[in-house]
């Protein structure tokens, strides 16, 4: 998978927020077999500790993907992503501009406007947008190379709503970096994703929250792995009526 | 001068951003900021200079999904 020229391996992206402890958040993060982390940028109080997690995530080795979660508006998630590249040094940043706080829906409107002025100075975004196809064209307009449609509401662990809605995706753009973005729970959502043809999968809640991170994180490292292998193997379509596997011809006359 | 810092009133000496980030105690090089909702980068804060009710945006790396 190239994410704006960086090869990736593994298809499994991972967020670092909700981890009982910093030293279960990096067993999660190498159990899973990660490559690309996500992170955010909070108020810092002085004499903080925002140095100290920054050296923890340096030390594992992954690419940051910086985020703009929270964001409402164009102006503070550009602001945002500004602030991020120049504290992480990356172009990447995850775009979020948020509509509703019930429901963490992406302002989409916002959402393409940011994208424009933020790939306008260079920047490599990854949208967090939803499943509407016309959307997703005016943020390949707008200059992204990567798109990060839902599967569900973030953290709450639904799997993917709209299947369908996700095959269209994948169908209308081949030559795009699908990632299926929020609403995964269990590792048989992320393996469903894969098998739709999705690139990759970027959760965080799913594995943090668990009962063991690490555990889960190879769960789902596996998932992503057997969903990938699947789509390549093309799957049978599914039929109404059922089909014998077993030879009829030859039966015996009992 | 008073100025706001993470959205909590603070008096500073300072007149520049670097120097008023030092005396705050933001000794860590890994912060960005913003003054008045507008980017200030690393390299600007030395010519950035303050007034009174500026309000500045100290951010740091936080876990993030």
């Amino acid at each position: 998978m190239q994410l704006y020229g960086t090869e990736i391996t593994s298809p499994l992206l991972l967020g670092t927020a909700q981890y009982p402890s910093p030293a279960i958040l990096g067993d999660a993060i190498r159990a899973s077999g990660t490559e690309v982390i996500t992170v955010s940028l909070r108020r810092e109080t002085a004499a903080g500790d925002g140095g100290a997690f920054w050296q923890i995530l340096k030390d594992l080795g992954c690419h940051i993907l910086p985020n703009t979660a929270g964001c409402h508006s164009v102006q503070e998630a550009v602001t945002t992503a500004r602030m991020a590249r120049d504290l992480f040094k990356t172009n990447w940043i995850k775009l979020e501009v948020i509509g509703n706080p019930d429901t963490l829906h992406p302002d989409v409107f916002g959402l393409v406007e940011a994208a424009g002025i933020l790939t306008g100075e260079g920047f490599e975004v990854f949208p967090y947008t939803t499943d509407d196809l016309s959307v997703a064209e005016q943020l390949i307009k707008a200059g992204c190379r990567v798109l990060m449609p839902w599967g569900a509401p973030i953290g709450s662990g639904q799997g993917l709503r709209t299947p369908d809605a996700l095959r269209s995706m994948r169908a209308h753009f081949p030559g795009t970096t699908l990632i299926v973005d929020a609403g995964i729970g269990k590792p048989s959502h992320a393996a469903q994703a894969m098998e739709l043809g999705f690139d990759a999968v970027l959760l965080n809640t799913a594995v943090a929250k668990a009962g063991n991170p690490a555990l889960m994180a190879a769960a789902m490292a596996r998932a992503v792995a057997a969903g990938r292998d699947a789509f390549r193997a093309q799957p049978i379509e599914p039929r109404d009526m059922a089909a014998p596997s077993t030879p009829v011809m030859g039966m015996a006359s009992l | 001068m008073i100025i706001t810092v993470n959205a909590a009133p603070h008096e500073v000496n300072a007149t520049r951003l670097s120097e008023a980030l030092a005396e705050l105690g933001f000794t860590s090089p890994a912060i960005a900021t913003a003054l008045n909702g507008e980017f200030v980068a690393a390299a600007a804060r030395d010519e950035t200079r303050l007034n009174e009710n500026d309000r500045l945006e100290v951010l740091a790396p936080m876990q993030g999904g």
